[in-house]
């Protein structure tokens, strides 16, 4: 591929998202792209997957080639992969969604299933062609996203972001099917991640974009990261080997300390669907960071969901202490809405899910009015909140509009302003770059302080390093109507 | 019909005949079949079709066991229509007994007995028909055989996958405003801000959808081709004949009977 001076500006937006660009990746390079977010990489990518589409959605200048042609009028050269693996899943099977590029292609029928079995072969997937693409995992739908791509015979693979939200045994799986693609294809590969570590002895090349959409670094990857470790830590980037500057988990313990929530038989499951677990006795420290681990789908989200009373148990109880129930009884299901603000704050996975107005301002301002707090003592708390979180600037902006970091810090500041005795929050660092990841950690850090309990759902293993002062596990359940208890915590 | 019932749902059983028919060509029985039954109001006409449906259908193999499985919501809204024009259909003839505004009267009765046929008449067939089909062979055939165009075809099959995540999403959500202290009263606005909190979502999951599949060259010039393929033959067309012989059968059975009314008349 070959740029000259080139930028792309969506339309609607008065700065150009890449601007300048000279850059020549020649065939069988295998480069990671870097910079800080709103550097214009995914922009990039997108621009030579042939997908950002025409003038009416931005304007380009200079000039970008793929094997000296324009990058629309190559198609099937680039094959891209996405960063959710949810939104990239086309047909309800396996072969028939692999395939799918191939037909567009007009490759003839014989050829599609021959090169469908070598693309499913090549990213390890070993699951029957007519699998259902509903039954999948994150990693398994990220491979899967990846035949399809080479099914395509591309000469140039892009992947972007394609493990940011995955757990640790997703991200290796796509990592290894990338590595033997790559060998097995022989082609070019550019890369967008935050994570260094996890690409970096697959790539030959480092480019590093800077916030304004300009070339900012160019050369192999020790060279690069050596020369720009602080600068790229700095912009966000997971340059490995830059210490987290965070407290650890032992300043997010109180000793001593009573439990907060327990459980006693407590089975969990969603309304109408299977028991995921039964019979777990399991406690959750007061005024202490606890972290909640297990593989995928061994029910950690609907647990969390259950101790902060929002689904009901299937059998057993959730227990809070006194101190947290404050005198309305000790099930927190049992409570009203209104009384969980000041008890016990949910932090969604998907921002998305519980955004409910259209500023940030008033975002932060409806569980304080649900309160019934006067308007004056609304104002301040979401004064306070918004400059606590670094959102000032953002008050007037539609949260649906947010970059991910800024989004996730909306959805804590959201559940801070009742000053909740108690948080939970589900995989609050995914598809975090290194800057939000610290800030995020640091607060969760001053409000163990100040005496909240705090429950994590993560997978993350530098977040349990810094806030796993107490560590539930939940193991995978054998079968979906097991009965072994499995919880077990140790301080 | 959607993705999710298709993946969760347990295998269905084999039918004899049917199983052999392209599903665009079922759905074309379905409407040759059909289509002259909502077009004449009478007990005659569907009580044939109906007939004959249940033998054909007996042969092809399914059980009474099967029937009432896959077809309950048609078997129990069929009397329920039967009673509403029992009670309040157009009166005539003897009057049995009144209460308010509902009469019961030889004309209502004989409109319920075809109202209630008819609902069989026309439900069962579409049922039966598509207890196997596949969205994804259905979609393959419109495309292939009806020569529907294929970005329209195949945009509407990837959106119904999105249909299992807009439940998801729904259930995440209502916990949500829970969380958010809404959730206790204003149960209208409160849906009225979920449906439009899942309209934006919808749209972005849909954007996202469709960058995928144009990365996969989805909507380029060059000619597509099947990876699987979708072709009709003998029994595409006897099942379209026999579809076509049970409403004649059922149209002339009520022309002669001197029943035919249709809804014009």
């Amino acid at each position: 591929m070959d740029a000259t001076g080139w930028g792309w500006r969506h339309a609607g937006r008065r700065r150009a998202a890449v601007q300048g660009l000279d850059l020549r990746i020649h065939a069988g390079e295998r480069v990671l792209l870097l910079g800080p977010s709103g550097s214009g990489k995914s922009t990039l990518l997108h621009a030579l997957a042939g997908v950002l589409g025409g003038d009416d959605e931005g304007e380009h200048h200079g000039r970008l080639l793929l094997d000296g042609r324009q990058p629309a009028d190559a198609r099937g050269r680039a094959g891209l992969v996405l960063q959710d693996p949810d939104s990239q899943v086309i047909l309800a099977r396996v072969g028939d969604d692999v395939a799918f590029g191939c037909e567009n292609l007009g490759i003839p029928r014989e050829e599609i299933w021959q090169r469908v079995r070598d693309a499913v072969d090549a990213v390890g997937l070993d699951l029957p062609l007519s699998h259902p693409t509903s039954r999948l995992s994150g990693g398994q739908k990220q491979r899967m996203a990846l035949a399809g791509a080479i099914a395509m015979r591309p000469g140039l693979l892009l992947l972007d972001e394609p493990t940011a939200n995955l757990d640790p045994r997703g991200v290796a799986e796509v990592r290894a099917a990338v590595a033997r693609v790559l060998d097995r294809t022989g082609a070019t590969l550019v890369v967008v991640e935050h994570r260094v570590d996890v690409w970096l002895d697959l790539v030959d090349r480092v480019v590093v974009l800077g916030a304004d959409g300009r070339l900012l670094a160019d050369g192999p990857p020790s060279v690069v990261l050596d020369e720009r470790r602080e600068s790229l830590a700095a912009a966000g980037v997971w340059v490995p080997g830059v210490p987290l500057d965070v407290p650890d988990a032992t300043d997010a313990a109180a000793p001593g300390a009573g439990p907060a929530i327990s459980t006693e038989a407590l089975a969990i499951g969603r309304p109408r669907g299977a028991v995921l677990h039964a019979g777990l006795d399991l406690a959750v420290p007061e005024a202490s960071s606890s972290v909640l681990t297990g593989p995928n789908g061994a029910g950690k989200s609907t647990l969390a969901l259950t101790l902060g009373g929002l689904l009901a148990p299937r059998a057993g109880r959730v227990v809070a202490a006194a101190p947290l129930a404050r005198g309305i009884g000790g099930a927190p299901v049992r409570w009203r809405s209104r009384d969980l603000l000041t008890r016990i704050g949910t932090v969604f996975q998907e921002p998305e899910h519980q955004f409910v107005a259209t500023t940030v301002r008033d975002e932060v301002a409806v569980a304080p009015r649900a309160l019934g707090l006067a308007p004056g003592e609304v104002d301040a708390r979401v004064d306070e909140v918004l400059h606590r979180l670094r959102l000032d600037h953002l008050a007037g902006a539609n949260p649906f509009t947010l970059s991910g970091g800024e989004a996730r810090r909306l959805t804590v500041g959201a559940v801070l302003a009742t000053r909740p005795s108690a948080v939970i929050l589900d995989e609050p660092t995914f598809g975090q770059d290194r800057l939000g990841w610290i800030e995020l950690v640091r607060l969760l850090h001053e409000l163990v302080g100040e005496g909240t309990t705090l429950l994590s759902v993560t997978h993350d293993a530098a977040f349990i390093a810094s806030l796993g002062a107490h560590r539930i596990r939940l193991d995978a359940h054998t079968s979906a109507d097991s009965r072994t208890a499995t919880g077990r915590g140790r301080a | 019909m959607s993705a999710i019932d298709v993946a969760d749902a347990t295998p269905a059983p084999t039918l004899r005949f049917v199983d052999r028919v392209n599903p665009a060509s079922r759905l074309a029985a379905a409407m040759v079949l059909t289509t002259p039954l909502l077009v004449t109001v009478d007990w005659v006409s569907a009580a044939i079709a109906l007939a004959i449906q249940l033998v054909l259908f007996a042969l092809a193999g399914v059980t009474p066991g099967l029937l009432v499985r896959r077809t309950w919501p048609i078997l129990i809204a069929a009397p329920l229509a039967g009673i509403s024009m029992l009670l309040y259909g157009r009166p005539s003839g003897t009057v049995y007994g009144e209460f308010w505004l509902a009469r019961v009267t030889d004309g209502s009765i004989q409109l319920a007995i075809a109202v209630t046929l008819r609902v069989l008449a026309i439900g069962l067939p579409a049922a039966l028909l598509f207890l196997r089909v596949d969205p994804t062979d259905l979609a393959d055939g419109l495309a292939q055989v009806w020569r529907l165009p294929a970005r329209f075809v195949l945009g509407a099959l990837a959106a119904t996958r999105l249909v299992g995540l807009f439940v998801e999403d729904w259930r995440a959500m209502a916990l949500a405003r829970r969380a958010r202290g809404i959730g206790d009263h204003g149960a209208v606005r409160r849906a009225a801000t979920m449906a439009f909190a899942l309209l934006v979502l919808a749209i972005r999951r849909g954007s996202k959808l469709a960058t995928a599949m144009e990365a996969r060259g989805f909507g380029a010039d060059t000619p597509r081709t099947w990876a699987r393929p979708s072709t009709v033959g003998v029994p595409d067309a006897l099942l379209v004949l026999i579809a076509a012989a049970v409403a004649a059968a059922a149209i002339v059975g009520a022309v002669w009977a001197g029943t035919y009314h249709p809804v014009w008349a």
